[in-house]
C-alpha cells in the first residue's frame, strides 16, 4: 500500500508497476487518472493550483488507503496527489487498486476518488483571466461520497 | 499558546496563514477559541461566520474539541481535491 503527495508530475507507470509488484496472484487491477479540464462553466481555464495541509494530508490519503483496504479485500492500492501548480491536461491524482476479483479492484478505486473529495485537506484553485478563483465543492461529490456511507450502512455488500 | 494555521479562503480572507494564540485558560473549546478569533479580526469574524471546517492535531474536530497549550488548530473551507 503506498500514498504520496507530490510536487512534480507524476509517474504513473512507476505506480502501475509498484501497485502490480505486490499484486501476488490478482485477478484484477484498476487504475484511474485524473487530470486537469482546460475549461470551466465560465470557460477556458489555465490551469489550476492545490493547496495541501502537509501532515494531515497525508494521514487522511492514509486512512482512506486503510478504509478502502478493509472494505474491499484489496491486494494492493495506491493513491498519489499532486499538489502546487498544475498545468492543463496534466495528471492532478493517481488511484490504483488491485484485488482477487475485478469488482472489488473497481469498487475500491471507485471509493477511493469519491471519499478522497469529500474526505481528503486538499483545496483547488483554478486560474482563469488572469485571476485565480477556489473551486467550491460540488453536490454530485457529495452524492457519490453519501452513496458508499449509505451502502456501508444498509444491507450486507454481496458481490 | 496555541498555533492558528488557516488554509485557502480562510487565509486568504483574513491575511493570516500561521500564528500563536495565547489561552486565558489552561484549556479552551473550538467554540472558545472562535470567539477569541473573532474578536482578533473582523475579518476572521465574517470566515467564522460564512462556515468553516477546524482541526485539532491534524484531526477533524467539532466545536466541543478541547485545545490546550501546544496544540495546533487549523481553519479552512470544505475540501476540493481529486
Amino acid at each position: 500500500m503506498f500514498v504520496d503527495v507530490c510536487q512534480h508530475t507524476l509517474d504513473i507507470n512507476g505506480y502501475q508497476n509498484r501497485l502490480h509488484e505486490h499484486s501476488t496472484n490478482a485477478g484484477a487491477i484498476v487504475t484511474f487518472c485524473g487530470l486537469v479540464r482546460d475549461f470551466n462553466h465560465a470557460g477556458c481555464i489555465d490551469g489550476i493550483h492545490l493547496e495541501h495541509y502537509p501532515g494531515m494530508t497525508e494521514k487522511a490519503l492514509n486512512q482512506l488507503l486503510c478504509a478502502a483496504n478493509t472494505r474491499f479485500d484489496l491486494l494492493n492500492a495506491g493513491i498519489v496527489h499532486r499538489v502546487g501548480d498544475i498545468a492543463n491536461h496534466e495528471v492532478i491524482v493517481w488511484v490504483g487498486t488491485s484485488a482477487y476479483h475485478r469488482q472489488a479492484a473497481f469498487d475500491g478505486a471507485s471509493y477511493m476518488m469519491d471519499m478522497l473529495k469529500q474526505s481528503v485537506p486538499l483545496w483547488k484553485k483554478e486560474y482563469q483571466g488572469g485571476r485565480g478563483v477556489w473551486v467550491h465543492k460540488k453536490h454530485t461529490d457529495e452524492l457519490a461520497a453519501m452513496k458508499w456511507l449509505q451502502e456501508a450502512s444498509g444491507t450486507k455488500e454481496s458481490r | 499558546m496555541i498555533t492558528v494555521r488557516a488554509f485557502a479562503q480562510v487565509r486568504e480572507v483574513t491575511g493570516e496563514d500561521t500564528f500563536t494564540l495565547s489561552l486565558s485558560t489552561p484549556t479552551a473549546t473550538v467554540s472558545e477559541i472562535k470567539e477569541l478569533l473573532s474578536q482578533r479580526s473582523a475579518l476572521w469574524r465574517e470566515v467564522l461566520e460564512s462556515g468553516v471546517l477546524c482541526a485539532v492535531e491534524q484531526a477533524v474536530s467539532d466545536d466541543n474539541t478541547l485545545v490546550s497549550d501546544g496544540t495546533e488548530v487549523a481553519f479552512f473551507p470544505p475540501v476540493t481535491g481529486g
